[in-house]
């Protein structure tokens, strides 16, 4: 009984979906030419609750392009946020109230991948462009076709950091070391352990170790006996700092790879100079020798006054890329907004030259950092 | 390999050791387990390491500070959330362990307006201080922990042995109205009591800084849970128990990881612990419930 409610429901919606995207194919085919595509664009973001925090870089990113895109006057786009708590089912309902009530042309977010995973469906069912800024899990943009990201996965900044530093340090011998509790550091771990067999790198241990420990000395004393080249290791930051302070005060100097997880400062401040020496890429690169990036980070300083992490920077060059899809299309139609994004190719964003895939999903080149003298630099 | 790790394990056990001693001290008098003994042993590391990192002050000022801040707690924690449910009509038995739950709670929340989540480094120059035997490194700060944890261990037996104090004590373990007839001040004792595995606990805080390099506010469940485990595996309320039962838990952690497979670190300690407890289920040291007591 239950699930027919449910089933109706669906049908219901989807029904309903056709008959609005309709209308909007009408309304928009009166437009007069010269003026600016008006558009509805919608975010559904964690504004409230424990992922607050990302909420408010993604749409702070969001609004700060939003100023831009407006202002140059080809198209003029109207913001509606919404929050979805870091829940799935309020992602879900919020994406409905976007799609059917509030008529957008198209979604930005959700924020996790969780999210993603159910609201994408309904957005694809709809017709309904939508483009995830921050979800890198696997199998995102393979729901369908109106589903994309900008949002770099893991499979792809990993091999891209192993790659450099066994370059550079002729490793032929390395240890794994991961967090074996937590779907991301896991995640980030298969991809390591993947790309090294690939490279024929000579796995010597690999060691596992649960979120909050407090002491990894029995497992880095192992690694240590065993005399590695490097050590790769998937963490989050708070574990990772204390893995780099712990492992260079027993004498294990060798360099680190981290997965995403290092990727943040928060990593230096724990492990103060411990961190010398540690090995990450990524997407988005603050310090970065170029004017594009200088402007952005200099604006959202002056804007929010902090400095914009990965995921601002990330949701900043989906709008872009969301407004030039809209100018190229010339009109807020769902399926044709669909086709100029999907044809989206070497956009110069904050983030690097970023095109699409085939499966949407993204194609970029990561920074490879590399901390040196207490703060992230380019690794070269 | 070996030598290291089995400093390694020692070094763990003996912090587990001390942790366990509030426990068993307190579960001895009063036959509660105090919830927010691990709260407060993270108390005490967040008072040390303010003391020594942010103060800069040297590390005997950090141990006197936390041990103060922490008995004090302990004092607080006795008179608001102990003492107003002891001997009251109608309060359960199970009463006094849920507010110490509350307690808890609080103090790990306190710390987190506090000192922020996520993980604080502990610097001191005393942790870096290292001598090579052999081939072995072996830090000051693994010998000091091993022998604080005894002195604490012989100390505390010594204490319950052979003192007046210990005997009043014991006396006010063995029965709360019996002992205040016989002129014990059994209020004063069991704050004592309190008092002192507080600041146990804020002894064990600082030398887990220095030992692991960092500390944050979860601290306190992890190793509280330990603790926990140690007293029940060790024998309720056996001051040899803790100290040994913290030592077997510490090595066993340790070559699990060493010479077996780090993912099941934690599940094959525990399996043993169930095990010993099969066989002995008072546990290492304890003592079967006499008739008489129930």
């Amino acid at each position: 009984m239950k699930r027919n409610v449910r089933l109706f429901a669906v049908v219901a919606c989807i029904l309903f979906a056709f008959v609005f995207m309709g209308a909007e194919k009408v309304k928009m085919a009166a437009k007069p030419k010269g003026e600016p595509i008006k558009a509805k664009i919608g975010v559904i973001s964690i504004i409230t609750g424990a992922g607050a925090s990302y909420g408010e870089a993604i749409t702070n990113g969001f609004k700060l392009a939003l100023g831009e895109v407006n202002a140059k006057g080809d198209v003029n786009i109207d913001l509606k946020i919404e929050d979805s708590t870091g829940k799935a089912e309020q992602a879900l309902s919020a994406a409905q109230k976007l799609i059917n009530s509030e008529q957008v042309a198209a979604i930005l977010g959700p924020t996790l991948s969780t999210e993603m995973k159910v609201v994408a469906p309904e957005a694809n069912a709809s017709g309904v462009p939508i483009m995830g800024t921050s979800t890198t899990a696997q199998g995102i943009t393979q729901i369908g076709k109106f589903v994309f990201r900008n949002s770099m996965p893991e499979t792809q900044a990993i091999p891209a950091s192993i790659g450099k530093a066994v370059e550079k340090y002729n490793l032929k011998k390395v240890a794994l070391l991961y967090g074996n509790d937590d779907v991301f550091t896991k995640s980030g771990f298969d991809t390591m352990k993947e790309v090294t067999e690939k490279l024929k790198l000579k796995i010597l241990t690999i060691e596992e170790f649960q979120k909050g420990q407090a002491d990894y000395k029995a497992q880095l004393t192992k690694i240590a006996s065993l005399k590695p080249d490097a050590v790769f290791c998937s963490a989050l930051y708070n574990e990772g700092g204390v893995i780099l302070a712990q492992a260079r005060k027993m004498g294990l100097k060798v360099p680190f790879v981290g997965g995403n997880g290092f990727n943040s400062p928060k990593v230096i401040e724990i492990a103060k100079g411990a961190a010398e020496g540690l090995i990450v890429a990524t997407p988005w690169f603050a310090d970065k020798n170029d004017p594009k990036v200088k402007a952005f980070v200099a604006k959202y300083e002056k804007a929010y006054g902090k400095k914009p992490d990965q995921f601002a920077a990330q949701a900043y060059d989906a709008f872009h890329i969301m407004a030039n899809a809209l100018k190229a299309a010339g009109t807020a139609d769902r399926a044709k907004l669909r086709d100029a994004l999907a044809a989206t190719k070497d956009y110069q964003g904050v983030l690097g030259m970023f095109s699409f895939d085939a499966e949407r999903d993204v194609v970029m080149t990561p920074n490879v950092l590399i901390v040196k003298g207490g703060k992230f630099t380019l690794f070269n | 390999m070996f030598l290291e790790q089995l400093i390694n394990g020692i070094t763990l056990g003996s912090i587990y050791a001390i942790v366990a001693l509030g426990y068993t001290l307190v579960f001895g008098v009063l036959d509660i387990i105090n919830m927010a003994h691990g709260e407060i042993f993270m108390f005490g590391a967040f008072v040390g390491l303010l003391i020594v990192s942010k103060a800069g002050a040297p590390l005997p000022v950090a141990f006197l500070g936390a041990i103060v801040v922490t008995a004090a707690m302990g004092f607080l924690l006795e008179r608001f959330a102990l003492r107003p449910l002891r001997g009251r009509a109608g309060a359960s038995h199970l009463a006094s362990l849920i507010s110490t739950i509350g307690v808890s709670i609080l103090l790990e929340n306190l710390a987190h307006k506090l000192f922020g989540a996520g993980n604080h480094l502990f610097e001191t120059p005393f942790a870096e201080i290292s001598f090579t035997v052999g081939p072995v490194t072996v830090y000051l700060v693994q010998v000091v922990i091993l022998l604080i944890s005894l002195l604490l261990m012989a100390g505390l037996a010594l204490w319950l042995s052979r003192t007046r104090a210990g005997k009043a004590l014991r006396a006010t373990a063995e029965n709360l109205e019996t002992a205040g007839l016989l002129g014990v001040d059994t209020n004063r004792m069991i704050t004592a009591t309190v008092v002192i595995a507080s600041a146990m606990g804020g002894v064990a805080g600082v030398l887990v800084g220095m030992a692991f390099n960092y500390i944050n506010n979860q601290i306190g469940l992890s190793m509280g849970l330990k603790g926990l485990a140690i007293i029940i595996f060790g024998g309720m309320g056996s001051v040899y128990g803790a100290m040994a039962g913290g030592l077997i838990l510490g090595l066993s952690e340790t070559f699990v990881v060493a010479y077996g497979s780090s993912g099941y670190r934690d599940a094959i300690a525990f399996v043993a612990i169930i095990l010993i407890l099969l066989i002995r289920p008072q546990g290492l040291f304890g003592q079967a419930p006499a008739e008489a007591r129930r």
